[in-house]
């Protein structure tokens, strides 16, 4: 099942297309080419309510919709998957409002919409991915006010999340946190990579493809081009260590990307699958990278 | 007083304007996000002399309401900015500083790149976007881009002015701050963001 929608979609009329008016995706779309113009850099922009709830990527649907024509693949992903209920309304919503196709391949997919993951599969040259942001702002926690953090990333006064990320090692010995762990983009501008798992960090850095962040409640959009360094903050004797949980996905054996936990019974039982469900299945048809056999066998 | 513009020879603007733009949009976004490949943008849209097919569609696009414009002397003939008027809804500005978006048609008259809006050091994105026509993409002095969007290195051969370079210079010192150059040239372009560092 590689196309989501084998049939013709039903496209809602009255509507323009990709449902924002022209002045708005203008507006998004000058925001858009300064963000890539300022690597890591939050544009403000006038961020309109939209036809669903903050939180479930109404910034990343403005950006979609900006960017999307008539002959876009479009994927949509909710941590990995193409079939969790964010990820589901999201793509009928733009078949309705574009017609465009939809599909479930990164191989496929010009753009691909994403909450809280980086495709497995490795994206190329003028590939979209927009992020999901839920907080633009990496220096929210330590600074509330706006007018603050705006100075700090004018003058690249970064020292304060250094010193949380030095918190974390005199207390626990290490850096807590396996998710949202904040990257200078361009040797310039700290930056939110969104709450990806630190899995997903190095992904970031030098991808041929272009990576958008729209972030709806904070009206802030930033962007990664392609080839572009993205180093996640640490010290030199605290190396960024992305983590992954050991063993292997139950489904298609994969040793090497990154798995979710799912709890089968309860008594304790569980298995891993990978987090990435389009990677896993064209692993399971045979069609994906990596020696599938082999790792089942060992399995 | 304004005189009322002869509307009876407007030139059209896009023949299907919301997926013309988009098209043209995300030309324009790969131009930006890989600094210095060879673009085509515009189709069949003819917008009035002396601007460019690109020029013209780079305007449809992005201005509107909300974007001064800058226009040099080539521009400011009886037809272009009564055409950027109708299609866009643009305001015209006398002051490079105070545009949005400059266009040039006459490349080697520009004006010096520290008249145009560098923005502030916490607004960095308020800063002009320069759309410059010049005479060819590839029959100027190689030059060596490297940066971000840029996998090694990459040789563009853009027609500029000779003061042109030492300017980039001085305008990728000041970053965050800085503007964003588009080179158009017939339906060609190549864009310049302030990210890039040339080696003339």
């Amino acid at each position: 099942m590689n196309r989501i929608s084998p049939s013709k979609p039903v496209v809602w009329t009255g509507y323009n297309f990709a449902y924002l008016d022209e002045q708005t995706k203008r507006m998004v779309r000058r925001a858009l080419l300064k963000a890539l113009a300022i690597p890591g850099y939050q544009v403000a922009f006038g961020g309109r309510e939209m036809p669903l709830a903050y939180g479930w990527g109404t910034g990343a649907i403005q950006v979609t919709a900006s960017i999307i024509g008539p002959r876009d693949r479009l994927k949509v992903i909710d941590q990995g998957s193409d079939d969790a209920t964010n990820a589901a309304s999201i793509r009928r919503f733009f078949r309705s409002v574009t017609g465009v196709e939809t599909t479930a391949s990164a191989l496929d997919a010009t753009i691909v919409q994403t909450r809280h993951r980086i495709p497995e599969t490795p994206l190329r040259e003028n590939q979209v991915l927009v992020y999901q942001v839920p907080s633009p702002e990496p220096l929210r926690k330590i600074e509330p006010r706006e007018s603050e953090t705006r100075k700090m990333h004018a003058y690249a006064e970064y020292g304060p999340m250094l010193l949380t990320l030095y918190e974390d090692i005199a207390r626990y010995g290490r850096v807590a946190s396996a998710y949202n762990c904040p990257v200078i983009v361009n040797e310039r501008y700290l930056a939110s990579p969104s709450p990806i798992p630190k899995f997903d960090n190095p992904k970031l850095s030098h991808s041929p493809a272009i990576q958008l962040f729209g972030a709806g409640r904070e009206k802030r959009i930033y962007a990664i081009p392609p080839y572009t360094s993205v180093r996640s903050l640490d010290f030199e004797d605290f190396p960024f260590e992305p983590s992954r949980p050991d063993g292997r996905c139950s489904l298609c054996g994969s040793e090497t990307s990154y798995l979710e936990e799912v709890i089968m019974d309860d008594v304790g039982g569980r298995m891993f699958v990978c987090s990435d469900t389009d990677y896993c299945r064209r692993r399971r048809e045979g069609k994906g990278e990596g020696p599938v056999r082999a790792a089942r066998a060992k399995a | 007083m304004t005189s009322i513009p002869d509307y009876a020879h407007l030139k059209s603007g896009f023949a299907d304007p919301v997926l013309d733009s988009q098209g043209v949009f995300r030309t324009i976004m790969s131009a930006i996000a890989y600094p210095g490949r060879i673009v085509t943008i515009g189709g069949s849209v003819r917008g009035p002399s002396p601007l460019s097919t690109a020029t013209t569609a780079f305007c449809l696009t992005l201005a509107d309401g909300e974007t001064p414009i800058w226009l040099d002397a080539g521009a400011r003939n009886a037809e272009i900015p009564a055409y950027l008027r109708f299609h866009c809804g643009a305001p015209i500005v006398d002051d490079p500083g105070g545009a949005q978006f400059a266009i040039v048609v006459d490349a080697a008259a520009a004006p010096r790149l520290h008249l145009f809006d560098a923005g502030e050091d916490e607004y960095p994105d308020r800063s002009a976007t320069v759309c410059l026509q010049v005479a060819s993409l590839t029959d100027g002095a190689e030059t060596r881009w490297s940066g971000p969007g840029i996998e090694h290195a990459i040789f563009p051969r853009v027609t500029v002015p000779d003061w042109f370079w030492s300017d980039w210079i001085a305008n990728a010192a000041a970053y965050p701050k800085g503007i964003d150059v588009v080179f158009t040239c017939g339906d060609a372009a190549i864009a310049l963001p302030r990210t890039v560092k040339v080696e003339a």
